[in-house]
């Protein structure tokens, strides 16, 4: 089968609506499919990396454990936008995942490298 | 140009299920071919043959499996996603031992690697959504 280039893009906070869980499933199978995966994350997405999550209140499972089955998947490239995060107060240290911060720009030019974007 | 669209968001809340319906619509009017549709998120909400819209109103499931029908388009539900929203067809309704079943017809239901499979066969994926 032939390999393309997948690019995730996650833009939601996660425990709002179900598109962040459910994107993940969709990441883990394109990853099962052996495709050439990328995630990245702008405006309140940057939240589902954010550190710390606890959702026993709102009886919901916390996504910061999933983070692991992305490297079981060998799902290494996680891009942030670098301004999204400093429009909520974050840095890098405050996120559960290895990931390369990048301005604008420069994930513009990584969308226009890819064959399939999904925005969830 | 092969052409696979994702429709992410229910038949009545949001627009995106009636504009993926214009646009796969169109594209088959211009001899474009379209590989799969698929349903997820409340996208899957299309697929139930239950829906009773008002009578002066459009039939959105309806008008999909027409469209299905007339050129033999694979439309594809996520199981996944169909199971927590209760989107039902026979087998799903003996595995899961549920008393009834409500896809409607001209839909399948399958996995996410039929959304894959159609990212990497189509020439353009189009993605329908919020």
């Amino acid at each position: 089968m032939s390999v393309k280039k997948f690019m995730f893009v996650n833009r939601k906070a996660p425990y709002g609506t179900i598109y962040a869980w459910e994107a993940l499933e969709v990441v883990l199978i394109a990853a099962a499919f052996e495709q050439d995966v990328s995630l990245c994350f702008l405006d309140d997405g940057v939240f589902q990396l954010k550190k710390g999550h606890n959702t026993k209140a709102i009886e919901t499972k916390a996504f910061e454990k999933t983070w692991g089955a992305l490297e079981d998947y060998d799902i290494t490239k996680l891009y942030v936008d670098a301004e999204s995060l400093a429009e909520r107060g974050l840095t890098a240290d405050d996120l559960a995942v290895p990931v390369e911060v990048l301005s604008r720009a420069e994930i513009g030019k990584l969308m226009e490298e890819q064959d399939v974007l999904l925005s969830f | 140009m092969k052409f696979a669209i994702l429709v992410n968001e229910g038949p009545s809340t949001h627009k995106a299920s009636d504009t993926a319906y214009q646009f796969a619509k169109a594209a088959l009017a211009k001899g474009h071919e379209i590989f799969r549709v698929f349903f997820y998120h409340d996208g899957v909400n299309n697929a139930t043959r239950l829906t009773t819209p008002p009578q002066d109103d459009r039939h959105i499931v309806n008008r999909w499996s027409k469209l299905a029908e007339e050129h033999k388009l694979d439309m594809v539900v996520c199981v996944a996603a169909a199971q927590r929203r209760g989107i039902v067809d026979e087998g799903e309704m003996k595995r899961n031992g549920k008393d009834a079943t409500n896809l409607a017809p001209g839909f399948r239901i399958s996995g996410l690697g039929q959304l894959i499979e159609a990212g990497i066969q189509a020439d353009r994926l189009v993605v329908f959504g919020d």
